[in-house]
């Protein structure tokens, strides 16, 4: 991976900023000691390190505001950090950048149920909001698998989703402003707890910005009321092609289940050996759920299984208690944790339209066989965010390249069939490279004029998102 | 009128452009801004349409009518239940989806599942430059590069010249249920209302028309489900008073109304006031307005005052922002940052200034 060449100039001037940081922070927000800078020299993206210049833990929006002015003044680039858990190396730091992270900026600052909305700091975890309002009926839906750790901050970075979005939609619709601060330390309100924030959508632009634009320190999210209750049934079929028509005749019926998930029999046979929830040995596993009351839940899963039952299903298994909705999660939520365990992979994260989910499945299978490297696939079908795992051994040499090689091509794939590169985990230093595949060059330069915008001097995680050759001349 | 047939011609038109472009679509939304008139009437027709996939793709000048019929086809719909502005402004002509998108156009729905630019997934448009820009996509979940899906929304024309959209559709409701509720204050109403958006029966609209006396709930979904929700709700509301269920017919009447907004019916200016629900009560006091309505479940507040009422004046500061939509399209002030941000960003989509835009 080929990062910006390190600035000599300011790794001189490590004492200065230092000193310039002390004036305007307490002591125990700086972290410059080579030892605990270790800890920042990655987040969920492992495969690439560098330990930043400093680092600094602000407590409040003015301080965020000072210390982005000081190296905004002396040309240092930020890299803003929420809770590290990007698989996409967003924020991935260079050995001449200071890392901005929001970990003490954990507050919520205000909840409204009258008008929907709670407004916390963004260094909050995804779960912990939801944690601050359920137990008056309340949640906050985007829920990325990584939402016990992942941080307010980074989850609008990055647009985050989850495995609900098909009825509740990503960050950006249940987003309804933000405290922003740019480069050279100016705080901005946009939006608020009313709808729709007026002029130009500069909240739906910062959104998925992956801190390319400025820094947010506080955000105003809806909540929702919760529903009465929800369940899933299990749908077993012997080929992909089939599960893949069901979930588009689903979808056409008229039912929106809150979420359809996807799982090919490597990672059924890898879950089942983990977590044993009991799921039967097929080609593939579909998990419905829907939402609502107990009459609701059954009325709906009626109709789910009577259109499931056209494609001629090896098993259908509804629950009928929390105890069995729980043990069809199970298996799907332990997914990944059990391909890490027999073996290292690379978790894609293309999106494609649902009608060529047989067809992608095909071409992921003959690129497997290609380049000999075995992939599971398990993934949010009703959406049609794909998340191929392909298996490799990072111990052995080459290997990390081959699968990477292999990764890019199923990304092409994605592309080539009228998807994306990137459903939810963003682009970072990861997909940089193969921006060129989805977007023209002026695509691209349009894009980067916003960033021009925001961030002139294009200091602000500035080797992220667009090809490195592409931004070279502005990062100059 | 210069009337593009294709998006290179579009593109090559602008690039020729010396002056600034009156950019319409059906032009039934907004009165064209000065310059040489441009329509993109000629950018017609559905690019892609997969029910199976919730997928619409659309050209810009595609009339909403002809994206309405092909979708009701299927049993789906735009979720955000766009507003027909030819009443409330008394224009003619064929509302087309481009408009729609250039003005972020929200009806009842939004409340619940969001504004035109939340189910909007995908444009293409041409720059001030002549550049042809595609951004999004046609999946709903994408995260490649920045969101100029949402800029473009609600740009109004002013950062380029939309043509093509792509939507995330929906299944459209099996039925639906209204329960109203009569002779409520604005206060008690936007409680009310409050009360049936945070319940768990899944109201997805609620509007108060203060001159009918009524106050509306709506719930959507499958026979049976509606029909248990409705008395859930009708429970739930019993400490507002007793709740009369309309038949469906009655149902579409009032939600085509209120988004519509025809209570605005009448002379004078019309604004729309984006503020927080239950600020609404406060508002509307302070508007001193000849006629009210609520929607949004107090979120947007219609208001209709004599022609030339400052209204900004009256309402004074407080969270959100008004627009006078009738008597001469007045957007709310930015403040300083705001405004830096937003003059960049014009002056970098349209360095030579030819995208005057729909009324600002």
């Amino acid at each position: 991976m080929e990062m910006p060449k390190v600035d000599p100039f300011t790794l001189a001037r490590k004492d200065e900023l230092v000193r310039a940081l002390g004036a305007v922070l307490p002591e125990d927000a700086i972290v410059y000691a080579e030892t605990e800078l270790r800890a920042y020299e990655c987040d969920g993206l492992t495969a690439y390190k560098c330990p930043p210049l400093a680092v600094v833990l602000p407590r409040s929006t003015e301080e965020v505001s000072h210390v982005l002015r000081i190296c905004h003044d002396m040309d240092i680039p930020v890299v803003p950090r929420g809770a590290g858990t990007s698989l996409a190396g967003g924020s991935l730091p260079t050995a001449d950048s200071v890392i901005l992270g929001v970990a003490r900026l954990t507050d919520v600052l205000e909840v409204n149920y009258d008008d929907r909305f709670i407004r916390v700091q963004t260094g909050r975890t995804n779960l912990s909001v939801t944690g601050a309002v359920e137990a008056d009926g309340f949640f906050y839906a985007p829920d990325p698998s990584s939402q016990l750790a992942c941080a307010i901050a980074g989850n609008i970075a990055m647009n985050s989703g989850g495995a609900h979005c098909l009825k509740y939609g990503v960050t950006t619709n249940n987003l309804l402003g933000v405290t922003l601060v740019q480069m050279d330390g100016t705080v901005v309100e946009i939006g608020g707890a009313h709808m729709d924030a007026g002029g130009l959508d500069l909240l739906g632009v910062v959104c998925g910005s992956e801190g390319q634009l400025g820094v947010v320190t506080e955000a105003v999210l809806r909540v929702l009321p919760k529903p009465e209750g929800a369940r899933p049934v299990l749908i077993a079929f012997d080929d992909n092609e089939t599960a893949g028509a069901c979930v588009a005749d689903i979808i056409k019926a008229g039912v929106l289940p809150v979420a359809i998930e996807f799982m090919d029999r490597p990672v059924i046979r890898a879950s089942e050996a983990f977590a044993g929830a009991g799921y039967p040995d097929v080609e593939a596993l579909l998990i419905v759920e829907v939402e609502g009351s107990e009459a609701e839940i059954d009325e709906q899963l009626g109709l789910i299984e009577e259109i499931a039952r056209r494609h001629e299903p090896v098993e259908l298994r509804r629950s009928t208690s929390d105890d069995e909705s729980a043990r069809i999660w199970l298996g799907r939520k332990s997914a990944f944790g059990a391909m890490g365990q027999i073996n290292d992979y690379m978790c894609l994260d293309g999106t494609i339209p649902v009608s060529e989910l047989p067809r992608v499945l095909r071409g992921i299978s003959d690129l497997s066989d290609r380049y000999g490297l075995k992939v599971g696939n398990v993934f949010h079908a009703g959406d049609g965010n794909m998340h191929p795992l392909i298996l490799f051994d990072a111990n052995k040499a080459g290997d990390l390249e081959l699968c990477e090689e292999m990764g890019a091509e199923i990304l092409k794939l994605c592309v080539e069939v009228g998807g994306c590169l990137t459903g939810e985990h963003g682009v970072g230093v990861e997909k940089r490279d193969l921006m060129g595949h989805q977007f023209t060059a002026d695509d691209m330069e349009v894009q980067m004029r916003v960033k021009d915008v925001f961030d002139p001097k294009w200091l602000l995680n500035p080797a992220k998102v667009f090809p490195l050759a592409t931004t070279a001349e502005r990062r100059a | 009128m210069l009337r593009p047939e294709t998006e290179a011609e579009l593109a090559e038109i602008v690039r020729g452009a010396n002056g600034p472009l009156a950019v319409q679509g059906g032009a039934t939304r907004h009165m064209p801004a000065e310059g040489d008139g441009l329509t993109t009437a000629g950018l017609s027709g559905i690019t892609l349409y997969e029910p199976g996939a919730l997928t619409l793709v659309v050209r810009a000048g595609t009339p909403m009518a002809e994206i309405e019929a092909a979708l009701e086809a299927e049993g789906q719909r735009l979720p955000f239940e766009p507003m027909d502005h030819r009443g409330l402004l008394g224009t003619e002509g064929v509302p087309t989806i481009g408009g729609a998108v250039a003005l972020n156009v929200s009806g009842p729905r939004r409340v619940t599942v969001g504004a035109c630019r939340d189910s909007l997934i995908g444009v293409r448009f041409v720059d001030g430059e002549g550049r042809v820009v595609k951004n999004g996509g046609r999946v709903m979940k994408n995260v490649t590069g920045y969101d100029l899906v949402k800029l473009l929304a609600g740009s109004r024309g002013r950062l380029g010249i939309l043509s093509e959209v792509s939507f995330k559709v929906l299944p459209a409701a099996a039925t639906e249920a209204t329960l109203r509720l009569d002779g409520l204050s604005v206060a008690e109403a936007v409680r009310a209302m409050a009360s049936g958006l945070t319940s768990p029966f899944e109201v997805n609209a609620a509007a108060h028309d203060p001159a009918a006396g009524a106050t509306w709930l709506r719930i959507e979904g499958l026979a049976g489900s509606v029909d248990y929700r409705a008395g859930e709700l009708a429970g739930r509301l019993a400490a507002f008073g007793t709740t009369t269920r309309l038949d469906l017919a009655d149902s579409a009447r009032i939600w085509r109304g209120v988004r519509d907004a025809e209570a605005m019916a009448g002379p004078g200016d019309v604004w729309r006031i984006h503020a927080r629900p239950s600020h609404a009560p406060e508002l509307v006091a302070r508007a001193g307005a000849e006629a009210v309505l609520l929607d949004w479940g107090g979120g947007l507040i219609w208001v209709r005052v004599a022609e030339g009422t400052e209204l900004r004046a009256r309402l004074g500061s407080f969270d959100g922002h008004a627009t006078r939509v009738r008597g001469g399209v007045d957007l709310p002030p930015e403040v300083p940052a705001i405004a830096a941000l937003t003059a960049g960003l014009r002056a970098k989509f349209d360095p030579r200034g030819v995208l005057a835009g729909a009324g600002a």
